[in-house]
């Protein structure tokens, strides 16, 4: 066991900590993978200077990439502005796109809109910050003391098991309508994707590289601050962004329950109301908000981990 | 003058689920002398790696004791550069922040670190590549920079864990000649596992051959050369030296394949 290098093939890719999104039970159709990867955006290969005629053929591509890529989205919105004109669908439930973003129009010009996005953005951003300042600490921990993990794993276990919504009846009994019960189960929504993948980046970091750190007589403390967490941002990151899409959509279940402003509230009352443009307005909202959030966070996330490419 | 001397040092593993213990030392005695190159030879899994932990300080004997420059070694020390096979980068550092990293943990000054660095990069021939990712380089430019790590601290030994046997035959055979070359500038006490006898051969002023497991020192062969210019690999003296080893190998590698056809089978 203590020496099997007999194979001199061993492959020369530097072992890395293997990027775990995903935990069982834990998978959601929004977690799907981004599509980070894009083969049409490939860098292209430097060369001698182009002449034109490649450079128009490189723009024909990208053009006919770009126009690939949003046929779907594009058919989907000739088809929410045609069918109810055309009278395949009930215009009254499903209003055409036209009409939907003359209403989102006008939510804007009154200020109702800003008003909304704010309050949801504000409540959003709370949670998850707080789910980030108190989750990684507590996950390191974890990750790193084998008694923390042994006394909480059980605890950890049960709780990630109660969803969120089913808690939310609690948080309001306890915490009250206002912002303190919502900002709370926004919390508690973003905690378990970060507080797992920060356990599973301090646990997967190569063996290796703490060997040889420990080598150069690295106390613990200097191990864990230089090879640890240097090691585990990546893993930690990717919890991160899971948890930045679930502020956003976790909240709205909280807006439509007791709120008196919010996307959530907004698509509700709506709803109740018969504002039915304005209710597809705040759902084109939430979902624009949340493409922007995620958007911002894989970015973000790239930046973090350059070095995660093997 | 000795730099390192074993007594009577075993090492004994509690495996999971078996009722005895594993044995992967027995009895070791090995003097290395101050600024030799000392290359180690023996079948696989004969515990040779785990001699060097210790040697590193990794783990602590079961029995016997170690010692650098007569002081008991208890642990590992920056007087002591490991350099591992599969290079132990730290993948998030630049070239030039790997070398350093041994550097911050001595607490060397910011600027004499980059110094340091640089000069150190430029000695195993990297000069351009102080920014480079590990990733970004080659498995042969990789060792280069973890050698180059150990090196920068400015260790007292070199302690190398068959670290030439992820590459390919060309890079390995320059990366050897390189290395000959740094231990004479810099006059490191090097101890070198390996498995590939000619390399143990063409790097090593001594070669120690160790047992099948539980790994004991069966012989040291002293190789000498009238002249090391040229094609050492050809001289005739090699390829006794080479064949003597072989022959000493031969039956330890036989015992640890039926070592390994017993505990498999």
């Amino acid at each position: 066991m203590a020496d099997n290098k007999g194979t001199a093939l061993a492959t020369e890719s530097t072992p890395s900590p293997e990027k775990s999104e995903q935990f069982p039970g834990d998978v959601h159709w929004y977690d799907l993978p981004d599509d980070d990867a894009d083969p049409e955006e490939e860098a292209e290969p430097e060369g001698p200077p182009v002449s034109g005629d490649t450079r128009l053929r490189r723009v024909i591509r990208k053009v006919t990439s770009l126009g690939r890529r949003s046929a779907a989205v594009a058919l989907l919105l000739v088809v929410w502005e045609t069918f109810p004109r055309l009278g395949v669908v009930d215009r009254v439930f499903l209003p055409p796109l036209s009409e939907v973003v003359g209403a989102w129009y006008e939510l804007a010009l009154k200020g109702e809109l800003g008003e909304h996005v704010g309050a949801s953005l504000g409540r959003s951003l709370a949670g998850f910050a707080l789910a980030i300042v108190t989750v990684i600490p507590l996950g390191l921990l974890i990750g790193w003391y084998k008694p923390v993990a042994d006394f909480l794993t059980p605890l950890l276990e049960l709780f990630r098991n109660t969803s969120a919504v089913a808690l939310l009846p609690v948080f309001t009994l306890i915490l009250g309508l206002g912002e303190t019960a919502k900002i709370t189960f926004v919390l508690y929504a973003c905690a378990w994707p970060i507080l797992l993948n920060t356990i599973s980046g301090v646990k997967t970091v190569d063996a290796l590289l703490i060997k040889s750190a420990r080598s150069m007589g690295l106390g613990p403390l200097r191990l864990f601050q230089k090879v640890i967490l240097p090691a585990a941002v990546p893993t930690i990151f990717t919890g991160v962004r899971l948890a930045g899409a679930y502020s956003i959509l976790v909240l709205l279940f909280a807006e439509m329950v007791g709120a008196k402003a919010g996307l959530g509230y907004l698509i509700n009352a709506a709803q109740f109301n018969f504002r039915i443009p304005d209710m597809y307005a705040g759902i084109i909202t939430i979902s624009l908000l949340g493409l922007l959030f995620n958007q911002l966070l894989v970015t973000l996330e790239r930046r973090f981990s350059t070095w995660r490419i093997t | 003058m000795n730099k390192i001397t074993i007594r009577g040092v075993g090492k004994t593993f509690q495996v999971r689920g078996e009722g005895r213990p594993f044995a992967a030392l027995e009895g070791i005695d090995l003097d290395v002398r101050a600024g030799e190159f000392l290359t180690l030879v023996g079948p696989s899994g004969c515990g040779k790696s785990t001699l060097l932990d210790l040697i590193a300080g990794l783990t602590t004997p079961t029995s016997g004791t170690l010692q650098l420059d007569g002081r008991a070694i208890n642990g590992p020390g920056l007087d002591r550069g490991v350099v591992f096979q599969q290079y132990a980068l730290f993948p998030w550092r630049t070239a030039q922040a790997n070398i350093e990293f041994g550097l911050e943990a001595k607490a060397v000054p910011g600027k004499e670190r980059e110094e340091r660095a640089r000069h150190f990069l430029d000695l195993v021939g990297l000069g351009g590549f102080a920014d480079r990712y590990p990733h970004e380089l080659s498995g042969g430019m990789r060792q280069r920079v973890a050698i180059a790590r150990s090196l920068a601290f400015d260790p007292e030994v070199l302690l190398m864990d068959e670290p030439f046997a992820a590459l390919d035959a060309q890079t390995r055979e320059s990366l050897q000649e390189e290395l000959l070359s740094i231990w004479e500038k810099t006059g490191k006490t090097i101890v070198f596992i390996t498995h590939g006898i000619d390399e143990a051969v063409y790097l090593g002023q001594r070669v120690a051959i160790m047992t099948s497991r539980p790994g004991r020192i069966k012989q040291i062969i002293d190789v000498t050369f009238d002249s090391r210019a040229g094609d050492l690999r050809a001289d005739p003296r090699f390829g006794e030296y080479r064949h003597h080893i072989w022959t000493l190998l031969r039956d330890e590698v036989a015992a640890a394949r039926r070592d390994e056809v017993l505990s498999v089978g």
